[in-house]
């Protein structure tokens, strides 16, 4: 059987519908790749059974055969974040207070997904409740980095990142609150984007940090992404916070040209702190745009250091009170032995959460707690306006913002636990795009010398994705293939 | 005693509102379901579930904000309030903390003649908890998330009661308003009316509060009543013992007549309110505000002018009528169909209120239709039935509901108004006494009476008797 | 450092977030939130004076749902989840009222 786990999404999708490709063969394929690589990479918490996706396989084919299903992702296999719920499959957020949760209903970005003829191949590691940069704090073991597994995928999505690198799926759902889909997409050399809050519906996605969540694609190409942000992006009157926006025709923006496009580099992003193979490449990358017709500027975005104090207290607090469900009544594990009520909730979930999650549960319990609240919350939320003020200053210059997607490129496995302060510096550059609800993405524009991959950010104005999308595609054509990930390599 | 002492209440109202469904998503209010059949992954504090706020409430709170003389809070927004309790899905309840929908407001009461205004604070709206049953069998509770997600308002009151006389007039006028706005039945057995009772006592005279404590578990008037009596007691007997009240959370139990700490040592108070991510701001326009302002049903101070003004009614008619807006609804659509005000007041005031004193039931829960009731007074009026009739035909449409036409029919309790066939059988009854009829003649009026029975005996009743006297006269010359 | 975490704090979140921590758990946990609270309080650089706290990035306001009633009854799939459960209720460990 000819390999296709090379192939994009949309390639894929073409070819799927033009009947030279089966939606079985593709499974098959995605399903071959799982087998030689998932063992050393643990891109999945559960890959389903092979005759559930099969079946499921056969259904989509048989309407694309009809003439049903006619959109760019019919039929083309894709993994989900387990922090997405699925009706019947086990959601666990990586957590063993999760271990064995099957949700009655499917998350509307999974449905709109299913509706455009998905098949969900399985559901993809993370760090427990999206709470970590690396994909470490799993329950299920980490993930590692397919493009050299003596390092980390990064995190939270690092399982969706490591799978659609390693072509265990041909793209993959992310959710990002800090830059969980951005800084992974950076460190495994795809694309990720997180859309504008409100962008697409949180029905669904188990919140951690309510006010910052959103769910993005992670693929293989700037195309990819856009094809599968028109297919998750809804307005969803299940959620409160969905935008109800005009322009949901994303791939209409694919277009290779940035002739006047106004970029604004904030010299912030590149001081101390910054890798030196990430800043060349990373400039190298706005060469490219201004090559091209782009305007580029440097401006100060002073604000970004206090992005991530003002980060840790907003989603720590949000998460304290997200996480409280979880406490063995309802769902998930429940201790075995405890005395009463309040011990049973004080086991059950201490022994169901990791440490990172107890820490930020802590931290955000005590934020909130009585004389506390003005002097952190507040004080948070203040900021947070301030920092949302700079970027509309900004935005009134410049089309987009471009600086790296983080600091450096990933970490070896183990480095960064010990010290969490390092690892949350680690998202600088993503958590003020989360704060400030803008849209964001990282394409893979190089790689450093020992061969891991860096990526670009650009970040535009709320509800500006096709100006995103437009500059990242751009950039792509004029970028040229990126290097195929080793891991997909091996399987030839 | 050695010092005199003065009770400083305060209350907390919870009312669950009369909306179809939950406050943030759309389950089912209605009673009685089996455990945990009106869910959903909102009510069940489901991962990835959100909350949805239903429209109707933000009305229904607007509607008692201005019907007790609140500012309406036109920006205003919800607060997560929490703490680890089974009844809480969420283990947070969505609630409304630092910007409550209505402020400032106040409801004016009577106690022995003596007028009073009763401040409120705010007004919040929030969401009720699920219902915890404990099972005998394992010692374990069991949860039932039916009523979890229903709307309430808390209506928060100042500390400006002294005595549950004072308490009462303030329940019971609150109740009157909500019921009046259709914005809950207000049942406080059922429990769709709550009070937490918030109590302290001081030396008279003195500025100081002294320290309170809340009760819960309060669901009669009687039982806040006792409540409020026996807390005063324990809270003196403490302050003379030279001990000091504890602020907490007590539960009153009734049988007991002693009020309990509620809290374990897990809990600290300390809700950590902050605003809920997942809803956004309610803001409430002039237009919506005014909108809500004039659908505003007429009230029971309007109502009761009114009745006076357009029926007629005596102040004792309209003092009980317009006391239970079921029943001043009852006399209004009654008497839509047949215009006899005073008529209608009579039936409510009369039979109605003695059946319902009968059955030991409440006012607001006779179920009979108004246009049955009317169908009657018709019937009365037109001759078809006589008033002894009636009453024992209501009987029967207070209690099922009977159409009273139909009912008559079938039960052969139809007036004898063909006066020939009534004049042939009075002729039949003074022939066969004559002696009454000479005793009638001889100047004893009252020996019609006797006559006037052996006809209604022989006609089983359902001979006008008005009709019978006027026959028999004639005869009898 | 600036922030110092007594044990009572630690025991006190403890009881708030409903988490048991182990004395070895504890020791972290107070080093942890002091580190985070000394780097936090570098928020206190900032004149945030007369800047209104932000909860929502947009000015999105009144989403509302009509009162009409759609959900179904769908227990039983839920109760498959509970890690107890008796007579249609989830089974929690004896309540003190």
């Amino acid at each position: 059987m000819m390999s296709l786990f090379n192939m994009t999404a949309v390639e894929l999708g073409k070819k799927i519908k033009a009947g030279e490709v089966t939606v079985v063969d593709a499974c098959k394929a995605a399903l071959e790749q799982i087998k030689a690589t998932e063992k050393e990479l643990n891109c999945y918490v559960q890959v389903l059974e092979e005759a559930q996706i099969m079946e499921r396989a056969r259904e989509v084919q048989e309407q694309i055969d009809a003439g049903v299903l006619t959109g760019p992702l019919a039929g083309v296999p894709v993994a989900i974040k387990d922090n997405m719920c699925t009706e019947g499959i086990t959601t666990t957020c990586s957590s063993k207070i999760l271990y064995n949760f099957k949700p009655t209903f499917s998350s509307e970005a999974v449905i709109n997904l299913e509706k455009e003829g998905a098949v969900i191949l399985g559901k993809t590691n993370m760090d427990e409740f999206a709470m970590g940069s690396t994909t470490e704090t799993s329950y299920f073991g980490e993930t590692k980095n397919p493009w050299n597994t003596q390092h980390v995928p990064g995190g939270s999505s690092g399982g969706s990142a490591a799978a659609v690198a390693a072509g265990e799926c041909f793209y993959a759902l992310g959710s990002d609150t800090g830059g969980s889909i951005r800084q992974p997409a950076s460190f495994c050399g795809i694309v990720g984007m997180k859309p504008t809050y409100g962008t697409v519906s949180r029905y669904g996605l188990i919140a951690y940090g309510s006010s910052l969540d959103q769910i993005g694609p992670m693929t293989k190409d700037v195309t990819d992404c856009a094809a599968v942000l028109e297919a998750i992006a809804s307005y969803d009157s299940k959620d409160s916070t969905s935008f109800k926006r005009e322009d949901y025709d994303f791939m209409s923006a694919l277009v290779d040209d940035v002739k006047g496009l106004k970029i604004g580099i904030p010299k912030d992003y590149f001081a101390k702190g910054l890798d030196g193979e990430v800043k060349e490449a990373v400039l190298g990358a706005v060469k490219k745009l201004e090559e091209k017709g782009a305007i580029v500027e440097e401006f100060d975005l002073h604000m970004v250091p206090y992005a991530i104090p003002a980060y840790y207290v907003i989603a720590s607090a949000e998460a304290s009170s997200n996480l409280s469900r979880f406490d063995g009544v309802k769902y998930g594990y429940r201790a075995d032995e405890f005395e009463g009520l309040h011990n049973m909730y004080k086991k059950t979930r201490s022994e169901g959460f990791g440490p990172e999650v107890k820490r930020r549960i802590m931290l955000g319990s005590f934020v909130l707690s009585s004389g506390y609240y003005d002097a952190y919350y507040l004080k948070a939320l203040r900021t947070k306006a301030l920092i949302k003020k700079e970027f509309d200053q900004a935005f009134e210059k410049y089309d987009i913002i471009i600086g790296p997607a983080a600091p450096t490129t990933a970490p070896k496995l183990g480095d960064s636990l010990s010290d969490p302060l390092k690892m949350y510096l680690g998202d600088i550059y993503t958590i003020s795009v989360n704060l400030a609800g803008l849209p964001g993405i990282s394409v893979p524009c190089g790689r450093d010398q020992n061969g891991l991959p860096i990526g670009v950010q650009m970040i535009a104005d709320c509800f500006k994705e096709k100006t995103l999308i437009q500059a990242a595609y751009s950039y792509e054509q004029a970028r040229g293939p990126f290097d195929i990930c080793p891991a997909q390599k091996g399987a030839k | 005693m050695s010092k005199h002492y003065e009770t400083v209440i305060g209350l907390e109202v919870h009312v669950e509102l009369a909306t179809k469904t939950k406050i943030f998503c759309s389950c089912s209010t209605e009673f009685g379901g089996a455990p945990n059949t009106h869910t959903c992954p909102v009510c069940t504090g489901m991962p990835g579930s959100l909350p949805v706020l239903n429209k109707q409430v933000v009305e229904y709170a607007m509607a008692v904000g201005l019907a007790t003389n609140c500012t309406i809070t036109q920006n205003c927004k919800f607060d997560r309030k929490n703490y680890f309790y089974p009844d809480n899905p969420q283990n947070y309840q969505i609630s409304q903390l630092y910007l409550p929908i209505c402020r400032d407001g106040h409801v004016d009461i009577e106690v022995e003649g003596k007028k009073k205004s009763i401040r409120i604070h705010e007004i919040h709206m929030e969401e009720d908890a699920g219902k915890l049953i404990h099972d005998p069998i394992t010692d374990c509770s069991l949860v039932d998330f039916n009523r979890s997600g229903v709307p309430l308002i808390e209506i928060v009151s100042e500390p400006d009661m002294r005595s549950a006389e004072e308490v009462i007039a303030y329940l019971e006028k609150l109740r009157l308003i909500i019921q009046y706005l259709g914005a809950s039945d207000c049942k406080l057995q059922e429990g769709s009316m709550r009070a937490d009772v918030n109590l302290s006592v001081r030396e008279y005279g003195s500025e100081e509060f002294g320290t309170r404590t809340e009760m819960k578990n309060l669901n009669s008037f009687k039982a806040i009543a006792r409540a409020i009596e026996g807390e005063t007691e324990r809270q003196i007997d403490l302050l003379e013992d030279g001990k000091q009240v504890v602020q907490e959370t007590r539960r009153w139990d009734d049988e007991e007549e002693y009020s309990y700490p509620m809290r374990s040592k897990e809990d600290a108070q300390d809700y950590r309110y902050f605003p809920d991510p997942d809803l956004v701001p309610v803001i409430i326009s002039d237009e919506w505000l005014n909108e809500v302002k004039e659908r505003q049903p007429e009230l029971r101070d309007e109502k009761m002018i009114r009745y006076k003004e357009e029926f007629g009614l005596p102040e004792y008619d309209i003092e009980i009528l317009t006391a239970s807006k079921h029943l001043a609804d009852l006399f209004e659509e009654t008497n839509a169909m047949v215009e006899k005000p005073k008529e209608v007041s009579n039936w409510l005031m009369g039979e109605t209120m003695r059946l319902v004193k009968e059955s030991e039931m409440d006012v607001d829960d006779i179920t009979f239709s108004p246009k049955h009731l009317a169908k009657l007074i018709e019937m009365v009026d037109d001759g078809a039935i006589n008033r002894k009739v009636a009453k024992q035909v209501f009987e029967e449409i207070f209690k099922k509901d009977v159409e009273p036409e139909s009912y008559v029919e079938e039960n052969g309790l139809k007036s004898m108004n063909d006066e020939g066939a009534l004049r042939t059988t009075i002729e039949e009854i003074v022939a066969k006494n004559p002696q009454s009829v000479e005793d009638y003649r001889a100047g004893k009026k009252k020996a019609i009476g006797f006559l006037v029975g052996q006809t209604m005996r022989a006609t089983q009743g359902k001979a006008d008797p008005g009709m019978v006297n006027k026959i028999l006269k004639e005869i009898l010359g | 450092m600036a922030n110092i975490i007594t044990d009572e704090t630690i025991d006190y979140v403890g009881i708030l977030a409903k988490l048991e921590l182990s004395s070895e758990e504890k020791e972290q946990a107070k080093k942890d939130m002091a580190n985070m609270l000394d780097y936090i309080d570098m928020l206190n650089e900032l004149d945030t004076d007369g800047v209104e706290p932000m909860s929502h990035v947009f000015p999105v306001h009144n989403v509302f749902r009509e009162d009409v009633v759609v959900n179904g009854d769908v227990r039983d799939e839920m109760l498959k989840n509970a890690p107890e459960e008796k007579d249609g209720s989830f089974m929690v460990p004896k309540t003190v009222d």
